[in-house]
């Protein structure tokens, strides 16, 4: 009976945000009937794609006990690097104007690779130097906007926006195939890999372990060091091609891409059920939680509320989340 | 010492936790003026009448007087203000600042200087030497703490102690982490307090120390009063006996084992850490089940999880099976077949979000991933759920299912569940840390089954244990550590209580008339 109580509490917990969500969608609806429709879930879901790659990499972080703050910043220097690399052979204003025309293929590995170096660098700092992550991943944060700076402050380019891509890399971003956009097949076909990873191999399985209880996962056998490695490298990698998208998505690239995306998809991670404390954690309810984030920008954009009034209710829906989180893990240990 | 007036008197006192009755009538009665010796095994009761007094916890039952009035001590600074202090076993002074602060943390004094009020260092300097003076402790006021040796740091909080005004200072194993002349310079200071009319209350599991330094002697066993006896009326024996003096009953599955050949050899081993174990030999047969006894800070621990790889080794050799090995890490303890079953079930064995079925496939599907996956890489539901339901089965888990969280079984099934994890792998040598602590009679006897099973196919099994009828009752033989020394082993036909308690408390080998070498 106090099982089946239980139930109904865990329920009321899981589904509050939702509820929520809900709410919001309706209330906008009312205000303005033309949000339901293709065109509105089209772009909310095109807008939400590069999101959800960060916010599936700040998941692997959540999941194995660490935390991430450098996402953001690793997303705005892999859409200047990889940017940087896909420009047309007869752009005017070319960041290496020596350089011909590349594969496609080059900036989207560039990007990957950035990632998994920084992702490296967090690892090692974190699992290594035990350097608290909160603060490693602080540290790299800067580091990776300083680099980006330096990078695209790089003479002949001193800080002037990136354009003039080749086709092949915008219609990454813009492109559309039967009618849905590239970006959404990408981003879908990413959750299934994430979701394999975690569900179905030993690493996903040894992910949650570490961030369940990191003694005990030591204590069997597991390689703390080397997941928690691993898991920093997938993240990284995941935000680097988030920052190639983005680069393609929007035709440029500034310094200033990816600016708090990490802030974002903690936010989503929380909200989509992770459990702050790490050992918690899927892939549908990290898209759940994207999801409830970009429809709120929006929405509250489409009914002409200014922005601003975006960053009160998502900071309101942190605060919310977290506090049910910790009740809903609290009471149980 | 002729000091007949009671500083504190500690009647009838009961204290229950969930499960557990750790004080069950216990009486302490203190005169000023003597030290007074507080003694029993582990779990006896001791620490809890000691949080009793000191305000940490609240008696069920009882009454305590201070100077013959009756008093109610709620926290720990009323305790203090109405003059006991305790020296806690584990030292936690405030690190980052210096000596004459941390005597006086919540009571600086001020001087008042254009109408603000600023600490007075000049006054808290010499208030702090003249006490120091008092004491004959020489230590610089104003050195940090963090470059104070542990001795330095027990002084500075005796002394913090006697600048509350004193009147009963509780000392919980005191020389525990001291040398020998360190040791010396505490008991000339007990010496001086005592001649000031202070009550010293000595916790030691060191009977010669007692035996040496104290007045009276105080025995407890399962929370209930022995005994108090004048010190010169007693000895070594008669103390140990009073500790010990109890029933053993027959919970045990009577193991008749015939060893077999040396399987696990250790010898020599020191550990890298300062003062955990130096110089353990010991050899472990086929088919046997080791124990091994000691008190608390014996390093017993420290010493099987350096063998389990999870601690740095300074020097000495394990053989298994004949063969040197190097194990630097669990990874490698696994790959050797080795399996360590945790002291701290929450801290180091389960993983509490994570289903039953996850927490015992954990191990197995690290160290055998084809087990799971078949080569593809990806898992195999069905393998796991047949492993973890096997041993859900045999070692009778009792879980809703599965796919239960583990956090929600009781203490019990939890570590059952935690024993299966290590028999998924299989091992030859299974260490087992304090296995049955706070289990249920009923999964307590299910894990010595397990153990006489693994046993009779050949396997090994080591087990500590600070439960005496456990050990006895389990063990072929009895390894006893004191202080990170290895002071003897003991045969079945030669176990007794007495025995293992006197080897527990004295480590010197060469005194130890009970020490027998390895077979």
């Amino acid at each position: 009976m106090q099982l089946k109580n239980g139930k109904i509490k865990d329920f009321m917990m899981n589904y509050a945000l939702y509820l929520i969500m809900l709410l919001i969608v309706i209330i906008i609806a009312i205000i303005s009937p033309k949000f339901i429709s293709i065109r509105v879930f089209r772009d909310i879901l095109t807008q939400s794609s590069t999101r959800m790659l960060v916010a599936l990499g700040c998941m692997f972080i959540i999941v194995s006990g660490s935390a991430d703050l450098s996402g953001g910043r690793v997303v705005g220097l892999a859409a200047v690097v990889s940017g940087s690399l896909a420009q047309q052979a007869a752009y005017a204003n070319k960041f290496w104007p020596e350089m011909g025309e590349l594969p496609v293929i080059v900036p989207v590995l560039a990007s990957v690779l950035v990632g998994l170096l920084v992702g490296a660098c967090n690892g090692y700092a974190v699992a290594k130097l035990k350097v608290p992550a909160f603060l490693a991943t602080l540290g790299m944060q800067m580091i990776a906007y300083g680099v980006n700076c330096l990078y695209f402050n790089k003479a002949p380019n001193n800080s002037q926006p990136l354009g003039g891509y080749q086709e092949a890399f915008g219609n990454l971003g813009t492109g559309q195939i039967m009618g849905i956009p590239i970006l959404v097949i990408i981003a879908l076909a990413l959750c299934a890999i994430v979701w394999i990873i975690q569900t179905r191999t030993c690493l996903g399985r040894e992910i949650f372990a570490v961030g369940g209880n990191a003694n005990a996962a030591k204590v069997s056998g597991i390689n703390v060091f080397k997941i928690l490695m691993i898991t920093y490298m997938l993240a990284g990698a995941l935000y680097g091609f988030a920052g190639c998208l983005e680069a393609a998505r929007t035709g440029s690239a500034t310094s200033s891409y990816g600016l708090s995306y990490e802030l974002d998809a903690i936010a989503s991670c929380i909200v989509g059920g992770c459990s702050a404390s790490g050992g918690i954690g899927s892939v549908p309810g990290v898209i759940a939680g994207v999801l409830i984030f970009n429809i709120i920008n929006y929405g509250l954009t489409f009914i002409g509320l200014s922005s601003y009034w975006q960053f009160v209710v998502k900071g309101l829906i942190i605060i919310i989340a977290v506090a049910i989180d910790v009740r809903k893990y609290a009471g149980k240990n | 010492m002729e000091a007949t007036k009671y500083v504190l008197e500690m009647k009838h006192i009961c204290k229950s936790f969930p499960g557990v009755k750790a004080l069950d009538d216990a009486s302490l009665t203190v005169r000023a003026g003597t030290v007074h010796a507080l003694m029993g095994e582990n779990g006896a009761g001791k620490s809890t009448l000691m949080k009793c007094a000191f305000g940490l916890y609240q008696p069920d039952e009882g009454e305590i007087r201070i100077d013959g009035n009756v008093v109610s001590l709620p926290t720990p600074k009323s305790a203090m203000l109405q003059g006991i202090s305790m020296i806690h076993q584990e030292l936690n002074p405030i690190m980052t600042r210096n000596v004459m602060e941390n005597i006086w943390v919540g009571r600086v004094p001020y001087k008042k200087v254009a109408g603000v009020h600023w600490a007075d260092d000049r006054k808290m300097f010499q208030d702090t030497q003249k006490l120091f003076e008092d004491l004959g402790i020489h230590i610089d006021p104003k050195e940090k703490v963090s470059n104070l040796s542990v001795s330095h740091c027990q002084l500075l909080e005796i002394a913090r102690a006697v600048s509350y005004g004193a009147k009963v200072i509780i000392m919980d194993e005191p020389t525990s982490s001291l040398t020998e002349t360190e040791s010396e310079l505490l008991f000339a200071i007990i010496k001086k307090l005592t001649a000031q009319g202070v009550a010293i209350i000595y916790i030691s599991h060191k009977i010669e120390e007692v035996l040496d330094i104290t007045d009276e002697v105080t025995v407890l066993r399962d929370g209930q009063l022995v005994g108090n006896w004048p010190t010169k009326e007693l000895d070594m024996d008669s103390i140990v006996s009073k500790m010990v003096g109890r029933d053993m009953t027959n919970r045990f599955p009577k193991p008749e084992h015939t060893p077999g050949e040396v399987f696990l050899e250790v010898s020599h081993l020191t550990s890298a850490v300062p003062h955990s174990f130096t110089d353990i030999s010991f050899a472990l047969h086929r088919g046997e089940i080791l124990g091994i006894g000691g008190l608390v800070g014996a390093q017993r621990t420290e010493l099987m999880e350096s063998i389990f790889g999870l601690r740095p080794i300074a020097s000495g050799t394990v053989r298994i099976d004949g063969e040197e090995v190097k194990i630097g890490s669990p990874q490698e303890a696994i790959r050797h077949k080795i399996a360590l079953l945790t002291e701290e079930r929450r801290v180091t064995g389960i993983i509490p979000m994570l289903s039953v079925g996850e927490n015992i496939v954990l191990a197995n599907q690290t160290a055998n991933h084809k087990r799971y996956t078949g080569g593809t890489g990806f898992l195999n539901y069905a393998a796991r759920t047949e492993d973890a339901q096997k041993y859900v089965e045999s070692l009778s888990i009792k879980t809703p299912g599965l796919k239960t969280q583990i956090q929600y079984l009781s203490g019990g099934n939890q570590q059952k569940a935690l024993l299966g994890r290590w028999m998924l792998l299989e091992p030859d040598i299974l260490i087992m840390d304090e296995p049955t602590r706070g289990i249920d009679v009923g999964a307590k006897y299910e894990i010595y089954c397990l153990m006489e099973e693994m046993v009779q196919n050949g396997k090994c099994v080591i087990m500590i244990s600070s439960e005496m009828p456990e050990l006895m009752g389990m063990s072929d033989r009895i390894m006893v550590m004191c202080e990170g020394h290895l002071s003897g082993i003991l045969n079945r036909d030669e176990v007794s209580d007495e025995r293992i308690m006197y080897l527990a408390s004295t480590y010197e080998k060469g005194e130890s008339e009970y020490a027998t070498e390895k077979r």
